[in-house]
């Protein structure tokens, strides 16, 4: 029974050892996805409030409002707002589009989050302007943690 | 089809901004998971999520991995006139999953 | 004198009678906490959100499931059971029993699995398969509120004594048992976590580190892992026996079905 143990602990080990662990984004890494997105335009802070736990007790469902102060008329809208998580391995986690229907340009979701880090909204507005927030989560167990459990 | 919920109200006047809420069953698989042989399981994961009403887009999310599992989001409609309000799951593999419910509009 | 002398002996007696019977009649060590109390906020939401809930996705397929035609036949639990709000109101509370016809204590997927093998003439259900948690999950929520109420004496009391044992029972690398951590340190912290008391009056739940719905045995086959030990296949009758145990342990305290945990 002791030597099943130990050959159970050496191999967990090993397998730790071997897989490859969930990167952590840099800053470089998330501007990078922000450019993608959103080109080389200037980030304004204000219009956008994101309202995220202080502390999550489990990054993988982190409840996530975001809403934006814009009129929503013909002239002045949302047309799309992404949401980025600056220390995700891939710090792109939504992109939401207001169609013409839209009632108030706000979502709510659950996002994953790997580990204490910013989280960034940014909203395009029809003007091509780019309005931004960010909120600081701090995070217990991380999402992309890896299980070296077989349940 | 994996399984959905929706929640849109009975009844709403014209020019009532209503809550729309949708959840779906999936693992949303992130890429970083493995199964009991120690292989990675890879990413599968819902791309899009669209709500359309009356004829135009309500909302439509384009999802990545960093999104929790059995996906949902909450978000407001304006009710213009009586019809359904259709919602559609894509995974990346394209299956397609539909719901739908009626707004009644006064 | 004599009348006196012999009075006190009565009443000593009597009193050594009382205390005799009581001991014999298994104490509860603690106050019965849920694991929601042990909750963060955003989780407690999440749970109480009868829409949001993940749970209720199965919980939704449970419903399907119910009134879907299995087996030669084309019954389905409907046919027989008619509405489960009413004819299994209150099932889940009584689970795990004893079953005369199988000469032991079973669960509630167990119970699931004989009726669809013995009357549907149906195939079982594995466990964690998203069917039996559905089915499971759909039945225990329609005792919800409902106090867990599990018989522990007559037939049901070896599986009882078997499961208290495996609770207080050191293994593992780790050499800790169950009470190690859920008695003895419920509501002192394991790292950043604190740990509950590690009751089951939620389950089949939602678990936030496995993404999707889990049963009593998945949970305790990872808790097992966790202090390596090599967990007993689902189904085994010494989670069984553990089940009893535990829902006793937390007599009283109400279904929560679907729970959602971290």
């Amino acid at each position: 029974m002791k030597r099943r143990e130990a050959l159970l602990a050496i191999s967990g080990g090993v397998l730790l050892s071997v897989l490859p662990l969930p990167g952590v984004a840099s800053d470089a890494e998330t501007a990078e996805a922000i450019r993608l997105l959103y080109g080389e335009r200037m980030l304004n802070p204000g219009r956008v409030t994101l309202k995220l736990p202080a502390l999550a007790e489990s990054g993988n469902s982190v409840p996530l409002t975001l809403d934006i102060d814009s009129p929503m008329s013909g002239q002045d809208r949302v047309m799309r707002a992404s949401i980025f998580a600056s220390r995700n391995p891939r710090p792109l986690v939504a992109t939401a589009l207001f169609g013409p229907h839209a009632g108030t340009p706000s979502f709510s979701t659950n996002i994953r989050l790997s580990g204490t880090q910013d989280v960034i909204a940014i909203a395009e507005m029809s003007d091509q302007t780019l309005w931004t927030s960010q909120v600081r989560v701090l995070v217990t167990v991380g999402a992309c943690d890896v299980l070296q459990m077989r349940f | 089809m994996p399984n959905s919920r929706i929640k849109v109200p009975e009844q709403a006047k014209a020019g009532d901004k209503v809550e729309i809420r949708a959840l779906i069953m999936h693992p949303m698989e992130n890429g970083f998971n493995f199964d009991s042989q120690g292989t990675t399981i890879p990413v599968h994961i819902i791309t899009d999520f669209v709500c359309a009403y009356d004829g135009a887009e309500v909302l439509r999310v384009q999802l990545q991995p960093g999104l929790s599992a059995n996906p949902y989001f909450s978000f407001y409609l304006t009710a213009t006139r009586t019809g359904p309000v259709n919602f559609t799951w894509t995974d990346q593999d394209g299956t397609i999953t539909t719901n739908s419910a009626t707004l009644q509009v006064t | 004198m004599k009348s006196v002398g012999a009075r006190a002996v009565a009443g000593l007696g009597l009193c050594l009678l009382i205390a005799g019977s009581r001991a014999a009649e298994p104490v509860r060590p603690q106050q019965a906490q849920s694991d929601y109390a042990y909750l963060s906020p955003a989780l407690r939401t999440l749970q109480d959100d009868d829409f949001a809930n993940p749970g209720m996705l199965w919980v939704d397929r449970g419903q399907q499931l119910w009134s879907e035609a299995a087996g030669p036949a084309g019954q389905s639990c409907q046919s027989c059971h008619g509405a489960a709000s009413v004819s299994m109101r209150a099932v889940a509370t009584r689970y795990p029993a004893w079953s005369p016809a199988m000469g032991r204590v079973i669960n509630l997927e167990q119970q699931i699995n004989r009726c669809r093998v013995g009357r549907l003439k149906a195939a079982a259900w594995d466990y964690e398969s998203e069917e039996l948690l559905a089915l499971t999950a759909y039945l225990s929520r329609q005792a919800r509120g409902l106090p867990v109420d599990v018989r522990i004496d007559g037939p049901a009391g070896l599986s009882f004594e078997r499961g208290r044992a495996f609770f207080y029972q050191r293994r593992g690398q780790l050499n800790l048992s169950c009470a190690s951590c859920h008695e003895q340190h419920a509501g002192s912290h394991l790292g950043a976590e604190t740990i509950p008391q590690g009751q089951i009056n939620g389950f089949p739940v939602y678990r936030e580190l496995w993404q999707t719905m889990g049963s009593t045995h998945r949970m305790f086959a990872w808790c097992n892992e966790a202090v390596r030990a090599e967990p007993y296949p689902p189904g085994s009758q010494d989670y069984v026996d553990l089940e009893l145990f535990e829902r006793w342990r937390g007599g009283g305290l109400l279904i929560e079905t679907p729970a959602v945990r971290r």
